[in-house]
């Protein structure tokens, strides 16, 4: 007999994840920028030292955060716009096992230093091979949904979702080639500037793919039902959907400007970057004009206010990424905390509020409820969070050029102006703030927590939400 | 030397990236509709999903559109001029490795007055020099710093160098072999040699060199066991051997520490110290034999001043 409900369990468990390990890889996150300003703070415990903790922060937001809402979000609205019920649930089911064991592993190897040292990729070849089984799992059950719809014609976010799944496969299995020598340790199949070819070739795509391709999925379904207003072009989504994914691609060698990578490939790395402007900013578009019409919801809907200032920040961020690409810019901004500013403008201001609105839009209705517990909270969670992200990239910027200019300053004798030491002194009080733009975003994720836990217990677990029959053209 | 292992790869890059390029072009050009009129209200696609949510098909914005064409164009104007289409070096002829040495020689050229007189005078001359230190100091500050600390008083494994103890002497000739090749301090380890007992008896020996409180029945078993494994190196009085860097056990100055356990460890595990030579300091930058000379008197200067 066919299914007439929807399965929300597998939903509802990665969505409670999301914020579970939303708290612990934030709560790692303010332990590190505590590190920076008081090095001594976790006794010289190795397992606690900065080096192991900062991977252990980068995956759990990025993998345990990131990955949880992609999965809760992708299976609710893969359903949801085809129609069907998920397919191969068991499947699905191992998807959220599989996924939360990796994250507990990667939660104990990290801290006890096993690491293959690539950046994003650190988890070693056991936890490699596991990612890859669970996401070809993954990929099973969100194309065999997508076969089996009863809606002829497939939903944008669906095809956002299909582009993350299949990419982040293609990533993952080349740049996580490796040789096993025991079961803690591997090395790269890949040597020299080719290793670190492929390696930014995988980390730009983590962050094109992962947290960006995923997260407009994400926004293309909870923008429009929020607002309750049409997408605002369909041609735009198509366009800006096929030259986001073909160009982002190419962008991976403006990590390594000024390296050993040859000229040339550090050069197409530039353009492509500075191409990949436009098709960024059409997602922005597209999800912003979707609010004409609604634009006067913005003042009593935190929910939208979370997703409309989460499109601002990755238009923000998809500005300055290209823009530090050229590699005038780079020279000056490479490896200062400017490119910390620049990921957290992304990660917090774009892939947490995008998520973190989504999630206040979907658990309400995986419990049974119209709302969440408390509205107001959420007011409060949004102010808090951007004031808390303006804070974190506003200090970075400046700490980043400072720290540029003042590497590079130099004497009439022709040394160096400031030596390490004197530059670092200079951080001291923008870590200060930095630290505290990030305790302001972390309490966000607390009150949230305790929003949750009340809407859970009020509300009642769903598992009859209905298969509406009559099928959309 | 070329980028490639074979001439078959630049022709791909290239023709890849230009049809990249031109059919991103394309692609654009064969989705732009014409402007609404205005009042026109945009078409509202047929498809309805998950019951509301439903897409208009505006046509693209006409300013979103200009910046897409002008980053193609940049792209296109600037593989032109600079390397990126395989071997095509651009009309520039810029490279990465061509704009670094030309700021060396910038550098070279425009700093190599400040140092030429300085080449001329011998270490301690230059030492004496207000001038000579202040850049020195700032020699000091960039590359030695990070280990011996901005007041070059060092740390636990890391030399005091405004003392007058030397571990391989403090003459301009040998600080400047110092620097120029660096050094590695080894010190084997004893402890199975010596067995526990053996290395702490041995320790007592050691502390009762300074005169530091120690046992003195255990100093004394200690004594012969210093003379056949330590004293080859650390000489029979403790004095030490400048030859080998091995320190003198008999002065106030501990590299590791000089408590029992301290010393224990030393006898122990052994101790390998490094310093890195000038090439892995100064690596390629400019004047550098001038740095070496000014790093080298500043130095020395340091213990000259007590």
């Amino acid at each position: 007999m066919e299914a007439t409900t929807y399965n929300y369990k597998v939903v509802r468990q990665f969505a409670i994840m999301t914020v579970v390990w939303g708290i612990v890889g934030m709560l790692v996150g303010v332990i590190l920028a505590t590190q920076l300003i008081w090095p001594d703070l976790t006794f010289g415990i190795e397992w606690l030292s900065y080096g192991r903790l900062r991977p252990l922060h980068t995956n759990a937001v990025i993998f345990a955060f990131g990955g949880s809402a992609m999965f809760a979000v992708s299976y609710y609205i893969v359903q949801r716009t085809c129609q069907v019920r998920l397919w191969g649930e068991k499947l699905a089911a191992f998807t959220f096992w599989g996924w939360t064991a990796v994250i507990v592993l990667a939660a104990i190897t990290l801290p006890l230093g096993y690491t293959s040292s690539k950046e994003y990729a650190e988890l070693e070849w056991p936890i490699d091979l596991l990612i890859t089984v669970v996401w070809v799992a993954y990929a099973l059950v969100f194309f065999g949904t997508i076969i089996k719809r009863k809606v002829k014609h497939i939903y944008v976010s669906n095809w956002f979702f299909g582009a993350y799944i299949l990419v982040i496969a293609l990533l993952h299995i080349v740049n996580s080639a490796e040789l096993p020598v025991t079961m803690t340790k591997s090395y790269s199949a890949y040597a020299g500037v080719q290793d670190a070819m492929v390696q930014w070739w995988y980390g730009h795509n983590a962050v094109g793919f992962f947290l960006t391709t995923a997260f407009l999925g994400m926004m293309y379904y909870f923008i429009p039902k929020q607002a309750g207003r049409p997408i605002y072009s369909y041609r735009l989504s198509v366009v800006h959907f096929w030259s986001l994914n073909f160009i982002y691609m190419w962008a991976g060698p403006h990590h390594l400007q000024y390296t050993a990578l040859p000229d040339w490939a550090q050069s197409l790395g530039m353009v492509f970057s500075l191409m990949l402007l436009a098709p960024s900013w059409g997602g922005m578009m597209n999800g912003i004009m979707t609010l004409s019409g609604a634009w006067h919801k913005l003042r009593t809907d935190p929910i939208l206010k979370f997703l409309v200032t989460a499109l601002s920040f990755y238009g923000m961020s998809t500005f300055e990424g290209p823009m530090m690409s050229i590699k005038t810019v780079n020279a000056l901004s490479h490896y200062t905390e400017w490119t910390v500013g620049h990921v957290h403008s992304g990660a917090l201001g774009w892939v947490a509020m995008i998520t973190i609105g989504s999630m206040y839009y979907l658990i309400p209705r995986l419990f049974g409820r119209e709302s969440m517990y408390s509205t107001r909270l959420i007011e409060w969670h949004f102010w808090l969070s951007t004031i808390g992200v303006v804070l974190y990239i506003a200090s970075m910027w400046i700490a980043g050029v400072a720290q540029g200019l003042m590497w590079r300053a130099s004497n009439a004798d022709g040394t160096l102006t400031y030596s390490f030491a004197q530059v670092l002194n200079t951080m001291y009080p923008f870590y200060g703030i930095r630290l505290l733009g990030g305790v302001l975003f972390f309490g966000g994720m607390l009150m949230m927590a305790w929003n949750v836990w009340k809407t859970v217990k009020i509300g009642r677990v769903v598992n009859d939400a209905p298969i509406p029959q009559a099928v959309h053209a | 030397m070329s980028d490639f292992t074979h001439g078959f790869w630049p022709i791909y890059i290239s023709v890849l990236t230009v049809v990249s390029i031109v059919g991103t072009w394309v692609f654009l050009k064969s989705q732009t509709t014409r402007k609404l009129a205005p009042g026109e209200k945009p078409e509202l696609m047929k498809h309805t999903w998950d019951g509301d949510l439903q897409d208009l098909n505006n046509p693209l914005p006409r300013w979103w559109l200009g910046l897409f064409y002008g980053t193609l164009v940049f792209a296109g104007v600037y593989l032109v001029l600079w390397p990126g289409l395989g071997n095509y070096p651009g009309l520039l002829g810029w490279t990465s490795k061509g704009e670094y040495e030309a700021e060396v020689q910038k550098a070279e050229a425009k700093f190599q007055p400040v140092y030429a007189s300085f080449m001329q005078q011998d270490i301690a001359t230059v030492a004496a020099d207000p001038d000579a230190r202040a850049i020195g100091r700032n020699l000091f500050l960039t590359y030695c710093s990070q280990c011996h600390g901005s007041d070059a008083a060092g740390a636990r494994g890391f030399p005091n160098l405004t003392d007058d103890v030397w571990l391989y002497g403090g003459d301009p000739e040998t600080i400047k072999t110092t620097l120029t090749e660096g050094r590695s301090g080894m010190m084997p380890p004893m402890g199975e040699v010596l067995g526990a007992e053996g290395t702490k008896e041995v320790a007592h020996y050691v502390l009762s060199l300074s005169g530091r409180p120690h046992d003195a029945a255990l100093a004394e078993a200690g004594r012969p066991k210093f003379a056949e494994a330590c004293a080859a190196c650390h000489m029979p009085d403790g004095t030490g051997m400048q030859a080998m860097g091995a320190p003198n056990l008999t002065d106030k100055v501990w590299l590791y520490g000089g408590s029992e356990a301290a010393i224990i460890e030393s006898i122990a595990k052994g101790r390998n110290g490094v310093m890195p030579g000038i090439d892995q300091t100064l690596g390629t930058t400019s004047n550098k034999e001038a740095k070496l000379h000014l790093l080298t008197a500043y130095v020395y200067g340091l213990s000259q001043r007590q």
